[in-house]
């Protein structure tokens, strides 16, 4: 979620590393923990990883570039996603991704100009059988229609 | 007397604000000075009911649904009084949509608390385990080869054989891998069990545990689904402060520990080699086979990696016999498949139903056609990489051969319906574009001949040379499924080839206007 994390810090940084070091193939724990708390990946954090757990650099920028999920860089003060998979699609979602698209003035998988808003496609909630579905800053949205997004849209804008 | 009301903690349930709905229950209690008590349950699989409320009384459980916050008041009073309601559906259990259901592995999701390990057991919970350590491993993995159970995440192998590789295989550590990574469209039915009835799949896992000798097991949950993550965690530390999990698991001499891994957002990550390759910490390129996961799985040890699902059936067919769970079913699929309803559908959800049933009775009378009241045109069955069916092949019973004679394939269980509004084209294009976002990057067919394939049925789109596009089409679909290493690039062809064939109308050449244009 947005608008709690904690600036980078290095120190900070370390600790979380070497909270998780230890456990086995700890790279997407750590990936995971060190966004949970900064927001994003620091560009700064990979080497750090890579030395914790005797990788190269390589591999860790390789495991980070990898997965959808992580940023390298913070996201809006929200993020709404939403779902453009098939069984979302069939419900109407095309027309509603285009809605939310001409609303916050930016296509999908891009930040508003204000930093408010992070508008982002994702491929499957599990929320099939009440299609369309979002979800905006961890909270899920089901059976979405105009009204109910444009709702959500205002709200991210806030 | 206390009240006991129990609204629902599932995902697609709180998505509607089941939330709103328990916390207006409280407010109305407490306006009327009546105690009440409000359990916290998961899905029914009603969907297009939720969220929908349940009251206990004497003569079982009266469901109400689909209830918002603003329905409370009344719902309350209702419930308080034994009264009429226009929410109300009777007695949840005779509910036909649910009552005409097998329901095995789903017989408590919706029913019980998911947080409570009294509350598992109370409901029938661990006897599956019980029976296990009583048997020894030669017998449990008779039960299981006998029950005639295939892995339910959609490769449909036989999960007897898969046990009985790892139990034969000599190793100073074997893993149990449970793949939750459950990514397709469509599908729901991971979520549920795990947010509805996460103990089920911890008794599955350690029944599995026990037999082959594993003493480590892995959850690795997809990251879209935050709320699986929460419920196995609260199950996990449940099941071990309760001794189900850790040392000497329910009084054995036994040990098995388990924890949660979460995914990073990556589709290709539900192809069990590339979840092995992400649960080292790396990227989720798949591996070639074999070595298989059963010889050479994670961290290079004997694994045994299952769905969600086929963990699930375990402790039914261990506490009431295989022959219980193999009298259910037709030919070589045997038991039950929770299979799910979902996209523009009008009673959607999880309907779990002895293998055999047609696909049209699932989805014309189960799921009552289309909620936007059109005619239904095309259903996607099993996924992103599952085939699209026109309803002409509706007599197509739900049965793993039967779908693989159609060019089909029955995946993980998950029917996306679309009305006549659906462009074929678009959806053959999102196929190509869906594998070309999500592929590894390991194999060429699938790395390039999904792009090459979005571009091609551009072309088709804007009307050039579409004959000899749609024969090229064809061509690279046929490159795909023989020249990739796994599902992903290998099954993209099944819903462009099933399209192209059973909706060849989509892709007729352009108007004439547009080719004038060109």
């Amino acid at each position: 979620m947005t608008g709690i994390h904690e600036p980078w810090d290095e120190t900070r940084g370390a600790e979380i590393i070497a909270e998780h070091a230890g456990q086995e193939g700890a790279t997407l724990v750590i990936l995971h923990a060190l966004q949970g708390a900064f927001g994003y990946v620091p560009e700064a954090a990979i080497p750090m990883v890579a030395q914790a757990l005797n990788l190269s650099r390589a591999e860790v920028h390789g495991v980070f570039t990898f997965y959808h999920d992580f940023r390298h860089k913070p996201a809006g003060r929200h993020v709404l996603k939403l779902c453009r998979a098939e069984a979302c699609q069939a419900a109407g979602g095309d027309a509603l991704a285009a809605r939310a698209e001409a609303r916050l003035g930016v296509s999908l998988g891009s930040t508003t100009a204000d930093d408010r808003v992070t508008l982002e496609p994702i491929y499957c909630l599990g929320l099939c059988a009440t299609a369309p579905s979002a979800m905006l800053d961890g909270r899920l949205v089901g059976r979405l229609d105009e009204k109910r997004l444009d709702a959500l849209v205002a709200e991210a804008q806030r | 007397m206390k009240m006991r009301i129990f609204v629902p903690r599932d995902a697609a349930a709180v998505a509607v604000g089941a939330d709103d709905v328990a916390a207006a229950l409280e407010q109305a209690a407490e306006k009327r000075g009546l105690p009440v008590e409000i359990v916290r349950t998961g899905s029914r699989g009603l969907c297009w009911l939720e969220p929908m409320v349940e009251v206990a009384t004497l003569k079982g459980r009266i469901a109400y649904g689909p209830v918002s916050p603003e329905d409370v008041s009344s719902v309350f009073d209702s419930m308080a009084s034994n009264g009429e309601h226009p929410l109300r559906l009777g007695i949840a259990d005779e509910i036909p949509w649910l009552k005409r259901q097998t329901r095995l592995t789903f017989a408590r999701c919706g029913v019980i608390d998911p947080r409570s390990l009294a509350d598992y057991r109370a409901h029938g919970g661990y006897k599956g385990l019980e029976r296990a350590l009583s048997l020894g491993a030669d017998a449990i993995l008779a039960e299981v080869a006998s029950s005639g159970l295939r892995g339910r995440g959609g490769a449909g192998f036989p999960t007897g054989i898969k046990w009985k590789t790892v139990a034969q295989a000599n190793a100073d550590r074997k893993f149990i891998v449970c793949n939750a990574d459950e990514g397709d469209s469509g599908t729901f039915a991971d979520r549920m069990i795990m947010e509805g009835d996460p103990f089920l799949v911890i008794e599955g896992m350690t029944i599995a545990a026990i037999t082959v000798g594993a003493t480590k097991g892995y959850i690795y949950i997809r990251s879209e689904y935050p709320h699986a993550v929460e419920a196995m965690n609260a199950a996990i530390a449940a099941a071990t402060r309760g001794g189900y999990l850790g040392t000497n698991i329910g009084g054995s001499t036994q040990s098995f520990d388990l924890e949660v891994r979460v995914g990073a957002g990556a589709y290709v990550c539900g192809e069990e080699t590339s979840l092995l390759e992400s649960l080292e910490g790396r990227r989720g390129i798949v591996r070639a086979k074999p070595p298989l996961p059963a010889h050479h799985g994670l961290f290079g040890k004997p694994t045994v990696i299952n769905n969600v699902l086929s963990f699930a059936a375990v402790p039914f067919i261990l506490s009431e016999g295989a022959k219980a769970y193999a009298d259910f079913g037709m030919g070589r699929s045997r038991g039950t498949m929770p299979i799910q309803l979902a996209g523009n559908i009008r009673h959607g959800g999880l309907f779990e139903t002895a293998f055999g049933v047609s696909l049209g009775e699932l989805v014309d009378d189960i799921g009552g056609g289309t909620f936007t009241g059109r005619p239904v045109r095309a259903v996607q069955v099993g996924g992103p990489l599952g085939a699209y069916f026109p309803r002409a092949l509706f007599d197509t019973p739900f049965d793993y051969e039967a779908f693989a004679a159609r060019d089909g394939l029955i995946g993980h269980g998950g029917i996306v319906v679309f009305d006549d509004s659906v462009d074929m084209r678009k959806q053959a294009r999102f196929a190509m574009e869906f594998c070309a976002i999500e592929s590894c990057g390991k194999c060429t067919p699938c790395r390039i001949g999904s792009t090459r394939g979005v571009e091609t049925i551009e072309k088709i789109m804007r009307g050039e040379r579409v004959s000899e596009n749609l024969a090229l089409v064809e061509d690279l679909c046929n490159t795909m499924k023989f020249g990739s290493l796994c599902a992903l690039g290998g099954f993209t062809p099944y819903p462009v080839l099933s399209a192209l064939k059973h909706f060849r109308e989509d892709f007729g050449p352009a108007p004439a206007t547009l080719q004038a244009a060109e």
